[in-house]
């Protein structure tokens, strides 16, 4: 499927079908959308919610589901003093309609059938397009060695925490990697300090394997890992990043 | 002089304004690349600064921080300025 | 009638028919920050500011020089064009008049202009009659540079884009160019009476 899409980009209706809680923050809203075209690991869907006085709010969520999955996923984080995302998350119910447009992006995508490895890091919610890599990744039977480095305040805030532990148990090439930088339980293993060039020196692939890389979080970690994957010798047109900004909505 | 800029600014990327791009062009333009009239860095549109917490979209080079476009909606219209990209490249 | 998202409300928006609301707006209780670029962080020992251009005798004042000049204290509603006003803001800085006084000019338009780019231009005689501050103050805090400090003009009877943060200077000009967004889409004068947002209005 060409990335570019197949049509114009239209405003359309997709049904709630499912709302499942990831976190205490942050809820999956799985969405009926009759007439969605598909699209790439790593793209996007703008929302639009209009109040009945004719006020829009517009937000951009990363897909979550593979383009394999019958359902079309989005993965929102409930932001304290946000407009759009308390209502996603919180308001909504099972059978509400949302309106959304898709999909978008054409650079921050990735799609089985790359030979490369893969080096995935995540800040926060900026897991949510790498999930869709990964998801996708198991529907095609890839076996490309895959990681994930994953960075979250604390473990209640791993998203997508269970069928992150099942997949890398798997055994078909997929390892994570959690760092928890506010909070870590009782006994805790993994790392626990914010990413950084030790960090992704052990996590990552040697510069020498070329791997394809995906960077997604708050722009700051965003920028402080691209720029210390650089200094560490990667090549710079192999490094994709999303900021998702400081604040959301 | 120096002015010194916090890395932590409210700023996005190209991805963030990829549904705009695409209504104005009618096709997917993050993988378009954009050579900077100021310092003549080419970036994909993905890659490029965005800042959208202002009157507009303000784009910016990542190189240099010159101003690549700037995109306005109002009243039915869109401005747009691109004099800071000397050349956009795209597949047909 | 377009789609309508059941039970979303939005920010709490008080479009409240009062006189001091412009139309088109609503009232906020916090203050955004909106931003076109990096926020430029400039160190008051290099701080400058200059009128210049249509002028015998261009002046220039240090952060130092500045401060010692006679500054007001005003409380002033603000109305952004992004449709947020927020009423009785508290300000300290130098009246435009006091800047200008004494200056003689043919000019009649100014373009204020920022470190970092950012330009805007007004008509001199919207900058004087006490209508204008470069203010260094907000709520008895030292501007943020995120609000436009060490110092922004502050011409609350226009849309906010024409109070051009992290103000360097204004130049004066024989005729009325576009700055920033005045280029792109944005009104020349910017009234929110009159609800100038754009060209054409």
């Amino acid at each position: 499927m060409s990335s570019r899409g197949p049509r114009l980009l239209i405003w359309q209706l997709g049904e709630v079908a499912e709302l499942v809680p990831q976190t205490p923050r942050v809820s999956s809203l799985v969405l009926d959308v009759p007439a969605w075209p598909g699209h790439l690991a790593g793209q996007h869907v703008d929302v639009r919610l209009t109040a009945d006085d004719g006020y829009q709010a517009q937000r951009s969520y990363s897909i979550a589901s593979a383009p394999e999955d019958p359902h079309l996923e989005i993965t929102v984080e409930r932001l304290e003093d946000g407009e759009v995302s308390p209502y996603l998350v919180g308001e909504v119910r099972k059978g509400d309609k949302v309106e959304l447009r898709g999909p978008i992006g054409g650079y921050f995508v990735w799609t089985a059938g790359d030979p490369r490895p893969l080096l995935l890091v995540a800040g926060g919610s900026g897991v949510v397009p790498l999930m869709s890599m990964i998801r996708h990744r198991e529907h095609t039977g890839s076996s490309n060695p895959t990681r994930l480095l994953y960075s979250s305040r604390s473990y209640e805030d791993i998203i997508y925490r269970d069928e992150l532990d099942r997949l890398a148990a798997g055994g078909d090439g997929l390892t994570v990697a959690h760092t928890l930088t506010r909070m870590q339980p009782q006994g805790w293993q993994g790392y626990a300090r914010r990413i950084d060039a030790d960090m992704l020196s052990e996590v990552g692939w040697p510069k020498a394997e070329m791997p394809a890389v995906f960077v997604c979080g708050p722009t700051p970690m965003v920028e402080s890992v691209a720029s210390t994957l650089v200094d560490m010798g990667y090549d710079p047109a192999s490094i994709k990043t999303e900021r998702f900004g400081a604040t959301g909505g | 002089m120096t002015v010194t800029t916090q890395q932590s600014d409210l700023k996005l990327d190209g991805n963030a304004i990829g549904g705009l791009l695409r209504e104005i062009f009618t096709m997917e333009m993050t993988t378009a690349e954009g050579t900077c009239a100021n310092c003549g860095a080419v970036h994909a549109v993905g890659q490029v600064v965005v800042y959208l917490n202002a009157p507009g979209a303000v784009v910016r080079c990542p190189s240099c921080d010159h101003v690549l476009m700037k995109i306005v909606q109002g009243r039915g219209r869109y401005w747009i300025d691109l004099t800071g990209v000397r050349v956009l490249e795209f597949s047909a | 009638m377009s789609f309508i998202s059941r039970g979303f409300r939005g920010k709490r928006r008080d479009v409240a028919s009062s006189s001091r609301v412009p139309p088109g707006q609503h009232v906020v209780d916090d203050f955004p920050v909106l931003s076109a670029g990096p926020t430029p962080r400039i160190p008051v020992s290099e701080w400058k500011f200059v009128v210049e251009g249509e002028i015998d005798q261009p002046r220039s004042w240090t952060w130092d020089e500045f401060r010692k000049l006679p500054a007001e204290h005003v409380t002033k509603d603000i109305h952004c064009v992004t449709k947020w006003t927020k009423l009785d803001t508290a300000w300290t800085g130098v009246s435009v008049d006091t800047i200008m006084e004494g200056v003689e000019t043919a000019a009649e338009y100014i373009m204020a202009f920022s470190y970092g780019g950012y330009t805007t231009n007004l008509p001199l005689e919207d900058l004087t009659g006490g209508k204008a501050w470069v203010a260094y103050e907000f709520d008895g805090q030292p501007l943020h540079p995120e609000h436009g400090g060490p110092a922004r003009l502050l011409v609350p009877h226009l849309y906010f884009w024409k109070s051009a943060k992290w103000v360097q200077g204004l130049r004066l000009v024989n005729e009325d160019q576009p700055g920033f967004w005045e280029s792109n889409g944005y009104n020349m004068y910017g009234d929110p009476w009159r609800e100038q947002r754009y060209w054409g209005d």
